[in-house]
């Protein structure tokens, strides 16, 4: 605090050395410990984010193959996983109550530490600085201190997964009483409280980010990089940092509340229970109080997820149709009216709770209009592909995969944002066909095309292509055939979280589609594997990466192809025009980088253009 | 491609124009402050929304918080000499004012608890009877918090100006604190007049 330097860029500028980075192992100063575990250089902890989330992918879909095998198969002898669970499978069956405890961890787990942390926590750092030209992010300590407080709360969740009650049960919404009352269920004790001490480590850590972000984009962008120059994934990621500081403290007070009602007694979110016959103390308490808290960061939340994937494909589709986007202003328009818009829906989580029709209503209205900008981005996305000279890289791909899912599953977001016909929706594999189609596999596949994408750019190698259209083709084929089976499921009226299909008549004709989803859902999971390969191993052995293997407009393939800390050697670039000049009529190449001035492209200029030159010259001439 | 447009061209073409740019660490610390509304918003919007739910005990606010908000915007106001002070570089009287300011938010914090000591005796406890009783302990222990850290940072900043680190070319520090300890000061005042509005 009391080092002022006024402008951080300076200061870091030291450590980038003067010499080219052409050598993989050409490394600055530093011990082992601060280059690569408490690193403050942005790349680094992106890298660090992008690792743990990987891991944590591999467990939150380790847990859902074990409970689609329940679902699916719920006759197999599951004795095969007593090593690793223990306990929790009796005489060959899955413990019911385990059951919940792996849904439950398998929501949190893809939705805050790998689609909050491990894609914001990915691409936010390592390109914020790199796209907009920054030495680092505004302040390298808070980013550490992002990812550590990130680590810590990484390994509370893990422990509790082994814990003898078990993890937390209660869904990855925690309701309360289910979540504040230990006697509800075996992970309502112990596992709780450390998903509620990991979730609040988590919020610190993800506030940490988020500030670092909206601080380094607005203050550190290099000379001409204008608002309106900056690359879509930057507004994304902008936006997505401001909705994580205007929602995650919201969750950080339910949380609160919710730990005052669980250990001090009081009584915000429990009224008058009776267990076994006997009250409870707590009176008066609401758990409504509870979702509105919840959902006011819930609803966010899926955003938090999804802009950024969006935002990465928005780049990755222009790249490779070789066009300007369509509609940039209308891109960055309807990420705002996203941003806005999704703090005043999330009672549509709710219309079920007995809330006032009327009000059920307004909210019913709010969440409609959601589809208008999503509607706007969908078709952006198609005209930008509209006659592109596309070039069809696993990064491409996965981007064009990512707009199938948004509109598959925004579609029936629609459906879900009527509060009559959710009355019969609600809490149905409808919903949960919904959700992991537009959110959990539409920003799944922005991370792993923005891994695909920017991969030359962190390790300064090539991924395999040809196992990147492998495992395109067996992930996209099988998330379809794992979650379309699903609306079906839900119409019929087949609640989530529920242990099995097979003890009701009305389901028992679904067993079929059951077996079916979970085979689709272990293939797909195992398809991840080649992924999980593909990275590490190209990560020593890939093919080495020219500097910009995909012709791209943006600053980061002006850095060195191994950056080192501070990015570019020497003096940042200016910036000179938009990121989205590519077959541009009459220039020399298909693309021009953000760095080439008018000047230099007299033969592509457009009117305006030309006569900037001309102006520019005259006040150069002046001077 | 006839209709190919660049809507990108702004005023300037070959110079490169320095972008609008504040010192970062000041631009956190507002975005910092935006989180803690954020928690104190939820935690009042809570409050009324379970107060709409009925099953509401009333009770007296404790009449102290008057003093209470007394000392913390007198602390507001020393806090401000001392930055003032910083700026004109007369360094013995940021030191004096920055003492009287932690010494100001420690008196606040003292009555504070004098208050709770009276809501003890009014029989509204944080657990028990009635939640409208926990939100108040809730609220104002939660601001507590803030302010002790508030003073730590006051206190750090204080320590500094012992070191000859804080005077008119070395002020952000100082003056962040100064915008938290308005905040701080701010936020209270807020949650006062919402008490007393909403009791
Ligand atoms: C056109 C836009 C959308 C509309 C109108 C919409 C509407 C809804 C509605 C009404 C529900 C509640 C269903 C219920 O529980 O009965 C819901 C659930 C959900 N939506 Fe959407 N949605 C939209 C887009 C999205 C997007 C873009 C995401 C994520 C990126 C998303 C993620 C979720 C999630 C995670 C849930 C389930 C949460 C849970 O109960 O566990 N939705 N959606
Ligand atoms: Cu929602």
């Amino acid at each position: 605090m009391a080092n002022l330097d006024h402008n951080p860029a300076i200061a870091v500028d030291t450590h980038a050395h003067g010499h080219d980075h052409h050598d993989d192992h050409d490394h600055e100063e530093g011990t082992f410990l601060t280059k690569y575990i408490f690193s403050e250089d942005h790349k680094v902890i992106a890298k660090q984010f992008l690792i743990s989330g990987i891991f944590w992918a591999i467990i939150g879909g380790t847990l859902s193959t074990i409970f689609r095998i329940q679902l699916g198969f719920p006759n197999t002898d599951m004795s095969f996983l007593k090593p690793i669970l223990g306990g929790w499978i009796e005489g060959g069956k899955l413990n019911p109550e385990f059951y919940l405890a792996m849904v439950t961890m398998h929501g949190t787990i893809m939705v805050f530490f790998v689609l909050t942390a491990g894609l914001s926590g990915t691409f936010s750092n390592f390109l914020i600085p790199l796209q907009i030209g920054a030495r680092d992010m505004a302040s390298g300590f808070l980013n550490m201190l992002s990812y550590w407080f990130f680590f810590a709360s990484s390994v509370i969740m893990l422990c509790s997964l082994f814990i003898e009650t078990g993890p937390a049960s209660g869904g990855w919404v925690i309701y309360p009483p289910l979540s504040a009352l230990p006697q509800a269920a075996p992970g309502s004790g112990t596992g709780m409280t450390m998903w509620l001490f990991a979730m609040a480590l988590f919020i610190v850590s993800s506030l940490l980010g988020s500030i670092n972000y909206v601080s380094t984009v607005i203050n550190m962008r290099t000379k001409g990089m204008t608002f309106t120059r900056l690359p879509l994934t930057i507004w994304a990621f902008f936006f997505t940092a401001i909705i994580g500081i205007l929602s995650f403290p919201v969750l950080l007070s339910a949380a609160l509340l919710l730990m005052f009602d669980r250990s001090m007694g009081t009584s915000f979110y429990l009224s008058e229970i009776y267990i076994n016959g006997e009250a409870l103390p707590n009176v008066g308490g609401s758990a409504i109080l509870f979702q509105h808290l919840f959902w006011f960061l819930g609803h966010p939340e899926v955003y938090i997820v999804l802009l950024p994937a969006l935002g990465i494909t928005s780049e990755i589709i222009a790249v490779n149709s070789r066009k300007p986007i369509f509609g940039y202003k209308a891109m960055i328009g309807s990420i705002m009216a996203i941003t806005l818009l999704s703090f005043i829906v999330w009672a549509h989580h709710m219309f079920v709770t007995g809330m006032n029709p009327f009000l059920g209503s307004i909210f019913m209205f709010l969440t409609l209009i959601i589809a208008i900008p999503s509607a706007v981005k969908a078709f952006n996305y198609i005209t930008t592909l509209w006659r592109g000279n596309i070039v069809f890289t696993p990064g491409m791909l996965f981007s064009i995969g990512l707009v199938s899912f948004f509109i598959s599953g925004g579609l029936t977001g629609v459906v879900l944002g009527n509060s009559a016909i959710d009355i019969q929706l609600h809490d149905t594999y409808f919903v949960v066909a919904h959700f992991h189609l537009v959110m959990g596999s539409a920003s799944f596949f922005g991370m792993v095309a923005g891994v695909y994408h920017w991969f030359p750019k962190m390790f300064g190698r090539m991924l395999n292509e040809k196992l990147g259209y492998i495992h395109f083709w067996m992930t996209f084929i099988g998330v379809y055939c794992v979650f379309f089976p699903l609306h079906y499921t839900g119409i019929a009226g087949f609640p989530r979280r529920y242990y099995s299909f097979t003890s009701y008549d009305a389901f028992k004709t679904f067993g079929d589609l059951n077996a079916f989803v979970s085979t689709a859902a272990i293939v797909t999971f195992v398809a991840q594997f080649l992924f999980v390969f593909n990275f590490f191993y190209s990560i020593f052995r890939g093919r080495r990466a020219p500097m910009n293997p995909w012709r791209a407009n943006t600053l980061e393939w002006t850095t060195p192809i191994n950056p080192g800390h501070g990015n570019w050697v020497g003096e940042i670039p200016h910036v000179y025009r938009w990121p989205y000049d590519y077959s541009k009529p009459g220039a020399e190449e298909d693309f021009i980088l953000q760095t080439t001035p008018f000047s230099a492209t007299l033969s592509s200029n457009l009117e305006g253009e030309v006569d900037l030159v001309e102006e520019t010259n005259a006040s150069k001439a002046h001077a | 491609m006839s209709s190919y447009k660049s809507p990108m061209v702004e005023q300037e073409s070959d110079v490169a124009q320095p972008t609008l740019g504040m010192n970062p660490k000041k631009f956190s610390m507002w975005l910092f402050l935006l989180s803690v509304v954020m928690i104190f918003a939820s935690l009042t919007s809570g409050y009324i929304v379970r107060k709409s739910e009925g099953n509401w005990v009333d009770f007296e606010l404790p009449p102290i918080f008057w003093v209470t908000t007394i000392i913390l915007v007198l602390s507001s106001v020393t806090h401000h000499i001392a930055f003032y002070q910083a700026k004109k570089d007369n360094l013995d009287q940021v030191k004096g004012w920055m003492i009287i300011t932690s010494l100001l938010g420690i008196g606040f914090l003292v009555t504070q608890f004098y208050a709770w000591v009276y809501l003890v005796g009014i029989n509204v406890y944080f657990v028990g009877n009635n939640v409208a009783g926990s939100f108040l302990y809730v609220l104002t222990g939660l601001h507590a918090l803030h302010l002790i850290s508030a003073i730590i940072f006051v206190l750090i900043i204080t320590v500094k100006t012992f070191q000859f680190k804080v005077h008119s070319k070395n002020i952000l520090g100082i003056e962040l604190s100064t915008t938290y300890w308005h905040f701080l000061d701010a936020l209270w005042i807020y949650l006062f007049a919402f008490l007393l509005f909403f009791h």
